[in-house]
């Protein structure tokens, strides 16, 4: 192995500038390889990170508006969500269903704390809303089930309003009771701002917020975690179950589909990664492209350099080189300038990933109602580049058997007359 | 040592060359051979086929008791490796190889180890007189150092027989001289069969038996 080594060395020490402009070939296409690849995966965290904002096996179900007649009643009938309809999926789906809850809304409401006030809106929700959006608290709590059962006059207020409300120290407002519209609330919690909308939101517990506002049992959406659904086709089946039976509440058709509006942010989640993975490959395929141009020209010098050593070759068979050994030089040396070349090349777009990152990566966007950031950590894993080597020694490989068969194939004689 | 039977050899092609029509010959252990005959008489088809460069059609060539006939190009170039050693006219020598070097290369497809290589091909060009040189590149050498560099490479091995195509050819009389002298040398004190081509009637002189070729057949 070491006499290999030392063999490729001597002859890629002969040929300094021609080994190295075809080396930039190489390490140009894995460059381009990497930095697509990284670039992509930039793309594809900053949409996952949104997508972090909630658990991914849960469905939101909002009223909507019936589009067939049926049971006597004509189509285009308005749908409203309920308590019956809230009981009816906690009770009936309970193979499927973790969890389920229901959210309220009063839109526009003024929350005042001596001087200082913040039109805000009010979320009635359940405990397991805070699972399920992915909640996180400053300080304090969340909405607990005594809050629920109780009817509790308490609050959640986002970081934004705290700090409008008491600009000195927010956390002081925890424990406080404060005027929300014309009623006294308890701020039990401080939520965390989330950076990709404004929260002008107040949380307090559903039930208080239906009876206060007079809303009978009415609901706005209801929402549930769910397992054991594992592909789209479950889903799929367990939707069209649970629309037929909340339909048959309503007196709408079954299959109306129109009736209720079923939100499954897990088969969103299985298509958002169906387009992910297309864009992985496609890159993966441009990247490619890249480096065949390279591997083309490694392939072209090394039949150059098999001509330039036929001489060598033969004087090597005719002492003895059988031309398995003649083929193993020539792939190896092949391997060898792609593989190194090609490592150049990876660190190059790696440390061109680690520049983005720090630029564009870290930068956010400010659109006014939410930031963003177009690239999140937009760098290759170790996975990729391990896949990437793999894809240089295969490179190598393909380069180098052409001209290594050639060279295989010298006969001495031939060899040691030319000159 | 050496035993060919009716040894035929046709180069095709658009007009089909019958090089060789029929070669008997046998070459005893120990013997210092040369060949003769002119440009295109064949001499160098037989060298090849006595080299196991070649192959040829028809007939029996036996070395050292080992018929050797119809061999796949690893099998050839093992026997090469192991029984023949070449002296080339131009030496032959890997120019981007130091004289040690090129004098372990026959060793390392061989298989023996780095040192154990090393070790041998020092020896042998110690007794070339050549130790100092065995630093330096074949470029650096004179005609008459590189050709005993290529004698120390085809001797490294230990063959049965040495295979010298006009190994005088390129060099100057007196350089020429010397190179004979030592050819001569190692066939009289290690036995090595020696099979010399020349058509330098002065090298032929010195040998134990001259064999001519003329069109193809031994006078």
């Amino acid at each position: 192995m070491i006499e290999l080594f030392s063999e490729i060395w001597q002859t890629a020490r002969r040929n300094k500038l021609r080994t190295s402009l075809t080396g930039f070939a190489v390490a140009w296409g894995i460059f381009m390889l990497i930095v697509l690849l990284g670039a992509g995966n930039g793309l594809i965290n900053a949409q996952m990170e949104n997508n972090d904002r909630y658990v991914d096996n849960s469905m939101m179900v909002f009223g909507g508006m019936t589009s067939k007649a049926f049971d006597g009643l004509k189509e285009g009938r308005n749908i409203q969500l309920d308590n019956n309809d809230l009981a009816v999926t906690q009770a009936r789906f309970t193979q499927n269903i973790d969890k389920a809850g229901a959210i309220i809304y009063e839109n526009a409401v003024t929350i005042t704390v001596g001087e200082n006030y913040v039109s805000s809106s009010l979320r009635g929700v359940y405990p397991m809303d805070q699972e399920i959006n992915k909640k996180k608290l400053v300080a304090g709590r969340f909405i607990n089930d005594i809050d629920i059962c109780d009817q509790r006059k308490v609050l959640i207020i986002s970081e934004n309003q705290a700090r409008e409300l008491m600009p000195k120290d927010p956390r002081l407002l925890l424990g406080q009771t404060i005027r929300v519209g014309d009623l006294a609330f308890k701020v039990v919690g401080i939520e965390q701002e989330d950076k990709s909308r404004m929260s002008t939101d107040a949380t307090v517990p559903f039930t208080t917020l239906q009876t206060i506002y007079n809303r009978g049992n009415r609901v706005g959406r209801i929402n549930f975690t769910f397992h054991g659904l594992n592909t789209e086709k479950e889903n799929e089946a367990f939707e069209t179950r649970y629309r037929a039976t909340i339909n048959r509440q309503h007196r709408a058709a079954p299959d109306d589909e129109d009736a209720i509006w079923i939100w499954n942010r897990f088969t969103q989640a299985l298509q958002m990664q169906k387009g992910m993975n297309i864009i992985q490959v496609a890159l993966w395929i441009i990247g490619l492209f890249t480096l065949l141009s390279g591997i083309v020209g490694v392939s072209n010098i090394m039949l150059i350099t098999v001509r330039e050593r036929t001489r060598e070759f033969g004087i090597r068979k005719a002492i003895g080189a059988s031309p398995a050994s003649i083929l193993r030089i020539i792939i190896t040396e092949s391997i060898i300038v792609t593989g190194f070349f090609g490592y150049l090349g990876m660190l190059m777009g790696i440390g061109a990933n680690m520049y983005m990152d720090a630029t564009l990566g870290s930068k956010p966007i400010e659109t006014g109602l939410f930031t963003t950031t177009v690239f999140v950590n937009p760098t290759v894993g170790l996975g990729t580049c391990l896949g990437v080597t793999l894809v240089l020694i295969l490179a190598g490989t393909i380069a180098g058997l052409m001209p290594a068969l050639k060279a295989s194939r010298i006969r001495p004689i031939e060899a040691l007359r030319a000159e | 040592m050496i035993e060919l039977r009716g040894i035929h050899k046709t180069y095709s092609g658009a007009q089909p060359l019958h090089v060789l029509k029929g070669i008997d010959l046998d070459i005893a252990e120990g013997e210092l051979v040369s060949i003769m005959g002119a440009s295109g008489s064949g001499k160098s088809t037989l060298l090849n086929i006595l080299g196991i460069l070649d192959d040829y059609d028809e007939g029996d060539y036996r070395l050292a008791g080992t018929l050797i006939k119809d061999l796949s190009e690893t099998r050839a170039a093992q026997y090469r490796n192991r029984m023949i050693g070449f002296i080339f006219q131009s030496f032959n020598l890997i120019g981007f190889k130091t004289a040690v070097e090129n004098v372990e290369l026959p060793l390392f497809y061989h298989g023996v180890g780095r040192r154990r290589r090393h070790q041998m091909a020092m020896d042998e060009l110690e007794k070339m007189g050549l130790t100092d040189w065995a630093e330096h590149y074949p470029n650096e050498l004179s005609g008459g150092q590189r050709q005993r560099v290529a004698t120390a490479r085809a001797l490294v091995t230990r063959p049965k027989i040495i295979l010298a195509d006009e190994p005088t050819g390129a060099l100057d009389s007196k350089t020429g001289v010397e190179v004979m002298e030592l050819l001569k040398k190692l066939n009289r004190e290690e036995h090595i069969t020696m099979i010399i081509v020349t058509h330098d009637p002065n090298v032929a002189a010195q040998t134990n038996r001259v064999i001519r070729i003329k069109d193809g057949v031994i006078e």
